[in-house]
């Protein structure tokens, strides 16, 4: 290749045509390679062999409690949104056998399983799922003890990360820090543009690694203008985004508001279904499963997801700690951006939107949290009044 | 590959002795099955027991901390697992892991008087903090220890109990909720034998374990002889299937009770505990 050596936070241009020479070289170089594609009625998260897995042409509609794709009259690869799936499902598999026994007598003898695990290379990652992809490194590594099927499959994965286009329905990433414009834990990162019959990308260069895979293909570097240009798709979906959060002191407003009647309201209209907790790209609880084959010889212990919405996930003898939807649903909201913050230094939402989307009543987390805060300045309004009121 | 330094792994005891404590208590006592291997804990800490095929409970250390070469359990069959356990014999093997949590601040209470409130089943946890408190009796002020149980038939360690209500230095009371006529004891909630209890409150560590009705009542009333909720320690029980802070079962509030506890210091918690369902 004659083109120029690349460096970091360099910026190059990938022709739409040379993007599967991406894909080839990901994985030559022996990447499980996995990203969007069309499945279930979505776009979800699978293996990729070759461009024509990628949801070509397809966009996503999203509110509250609500999912479509959409056929478009156009070749664009990443003109959507967040779907079901998030990378947590690689990184943190729904099942997992943590280990294997066998019964030897009075004793038995422990097996694990020699895991190898082909790195993953992520295709289209946003930016409100790498960050959540550093938050549970935090949950699963930051500890005194790390979760070694984590560790395994975290390290040295590839992320090709992409700007996202245009804003979901139910996203406030920005409220969150979040996004839309990836900033940081890339290798490289793409913004689409299809301008004038012409379908490129503009790539920001996030490593070595990065550099080293697009110095393998076809490429231009970047002009000023062009930077620009993925400048302004950021920037336009940034002004698309219509939620928002005020995570304002958020921890202190809701350690006051255990008791707050919204929590009753919230109960009323939530089904305890645990879907926010099986899309959120956060959500990190599990439950163990102890198994054994007939003869009782053999016995292994599963690892799954579980929701914090479930009944039994709070069981000690004699009952439930959580046992109305109530304290569950307050006990998800809460965990998420409060209690959070101080077990793990960070809020544990992205505002990728999930939850609200895949919410089959479409209970908005973000109006939840501006629910309690107006009440809670209505009620501080009042009482400086009333003050005020005495004083004079 | 998954190293041996996996933590969710368990080490192998064999089953040295079962004792029936009352009619659904017992004591296991396990050794190391490579023999020679110790398992050094501070009193407070708790173990994940596994049963092959069955499955895992956690389960306060009983034992005593200076014997690390025994590991001891009391627990009370009420689930799959403990149940399973109950019905292991000498020469068994059980899968540990552990120890985990944290443990009652008996380096931060030399010189302190030192008063344990028990609930049922709770004395287990505390009773390693017997052992180390009697073992080293001349660095506390007073030992008090006031244990409630439901009936006469339900007080665990009898002997134990006797042996250091035989001492002239520890000061043991004990309670129970109902009685038939031949108890000669005392009959009412533990926190009855509070307001009898010898200690100076300002200079006085309290180390409380039992149900979260009892903790709640027991700590009101130790207020009350002027105790501060600095000085004001409780062991909390919540559902956990790691042990290890990572599958969020055990979450109270911003504790996770397996890593932050299952000790706490009062004044830590004071927000959350006894609120409801929290």
């Amino acid at each position: 290749m004659t083109a120029p050596s690349l460096k970091i936070r360099e910026t190059a241009i990938l022709e739409s045509t040379h993007f599967q020479k991406l894909l080839d070289g990901l994985i030559k170089r022996g990447y499980q390679v996995v990203g969007p594609t069309l499945g279930e009625d979505a776009i979800v998260y699978d293996e990729l062999k070759s461009v024509t897995d990628l949801p070509i042409g397809y966009t996503d509609e999203q509110e509250g409690g609500k999912y479509r794709i959409k056929k478009q009259n156009d070749k664009a690869f990443f003109n959507h949104t967040v779907g079901p799936h998030s990378w947590k499902k690689f990184l943190f598999p729904s099942e997992l056998r943590m280990w294997k026994a066998k019964r030897n007598g009075n004793t038995f003898r422990f097996l694990t399983d020699n895991e190898k695990i082909k790195k993953f290379a992520f295709i289209g990652v946003r930016s409100c799922d790498i960050h959540a992809i550093f938050i549970q490194d935090k949950v699963f590594t930051g500890g005194k003890f790390a979760d070694p099927h984590y560790k395994l499959r975290r390290e040295g994965i590839f992320i090709l990360a992409v700007n996202c286009g245009k804003a979901g329905g139910t996203c406030f990433c920005a409220s969150m820090n979040a996004g839309p414009k990836v900033s940081s834990g890339f290798d490289l990162a793409l913004t689409e543009i299809l301008k004038n019959d012409r379908h490129y990308f503009i790539v920001e260069i996030g490593t070595e690694l990065g550099a080293g895979i697009l110095h393998e293909i076809p490429y231009k570097i970047a002009n000023d203008e062009e930077k620009y240009a993925a400048d302004i798709v950021v920037k336009k979906t940034a002004e698309q985004i219509c939620k928002s959060m005020d995570t304002a002191n958020i921890k202190d407003l809701l350690y006051k508001n255990y008791e707050h009647p919204r929590w009753d309201d919230a109960a009323k209209r939530c089904l305890t279904c645990a879907n926010c907790t099986m899309v959120c790209p956060t959500c990190f609880c599990t439950t163990v499963e102890d198994v054994t084959d007939l003869t009782g010889e053999h016995a292994e212990r599963w690892r799954k997801w579980d929701s914090c919405f479930t009944m039994d996930f709070s069981y000690i003898h004699g009952g439930s700690i959580r046992s109305s939807a109530k304290s569950r649903y307050r006990q998800w909201m809460t965990h998420k951006l409060a209690t959070w913050i101080d077990q793990f230094g960070t809020s544990g939402c992205v505002g990728c939107g999930r939850c609200i989307t895949w919410c089959p009543v479409a209970i908005d987390i973000t109006e939840e949290v501006s629910a309690i805060r107006e009440s809670e300045q209505t009620t501080e309004k009042k009482t400086t009044e009333g003050l005020e009121e005495q004083r004079s | 590959m998954i190293k041996d330094s996996n933590p969710m792994l368990p080490a192998q005891f064999c089953i040295q002795w079962v004792r029936k404590e009352t009619h659904d208590t017992f004591t296991i006592e396990l050794k190391s099955t490579n023999g020679t291997h110790e398992f050094p804990f501070s009193a407070g800490q708790f173990n994940m027991l596994y049963v092959f095929g069955v499955g895992e409970a956690p389960i306060s250390i009983s034992g005593d901390p200076s014997k690390p070469e025994v590991l001891k359990h009391t627990t009370r069959s009420v689930g799959t697992v403990t149940k399973a356990i109950s019905k292991l014999k000498k020469g068994d093997v059980l899968g540990v892991r552990g120890p985990f949590g944290s443990y009652w601040p008996l380096e931060d209470s030399l010189g302190k008087d030192i008063v344990i409130v028990t609930g049922g089943i709770g004395l287990a946890p505390l009773r390693p903090a017997l052992y180390q408190l009697i073992s080293q009796r001349e660095k506390y002020g007073r030992i008090v220890l006031l244990y409630g149980a439901r009936m006469p038939e339900d007080l665990l360690y009898k002997k134990e109990l006797e042996q250091w209500r035989g001492r002239f230095d520890v000061e043991v009371k004990v309670t129970v909720d109902s009685a038939k006529g031949n108890w000669r004891g005392n009959v009412g909630v533990v926190t009855t034998l509070i307001p009898r209890a010898q200690f100076d409150p300002l200079q006085t560590i309290a180390m409380i374990c039992g149900p979260e009705v009892m903790i709640r009542f027991t700590i009101k009333e130790l207020q009350n002889c002027g105790i501060k909720t600095e000085n004001i320690f409780i062991s909390m029980e919540r559902n956990m299937k790691c042990g290890i802070g990572l599958c969020g079962h055990c979450q109270f509030g911003f504790c996770f009770v397996c890593k932050d506890g299952p000790v706490f210091r009062l004044d830590r918690i004071k927000a959350i505990f006894g609120k409801r369902e929290i």
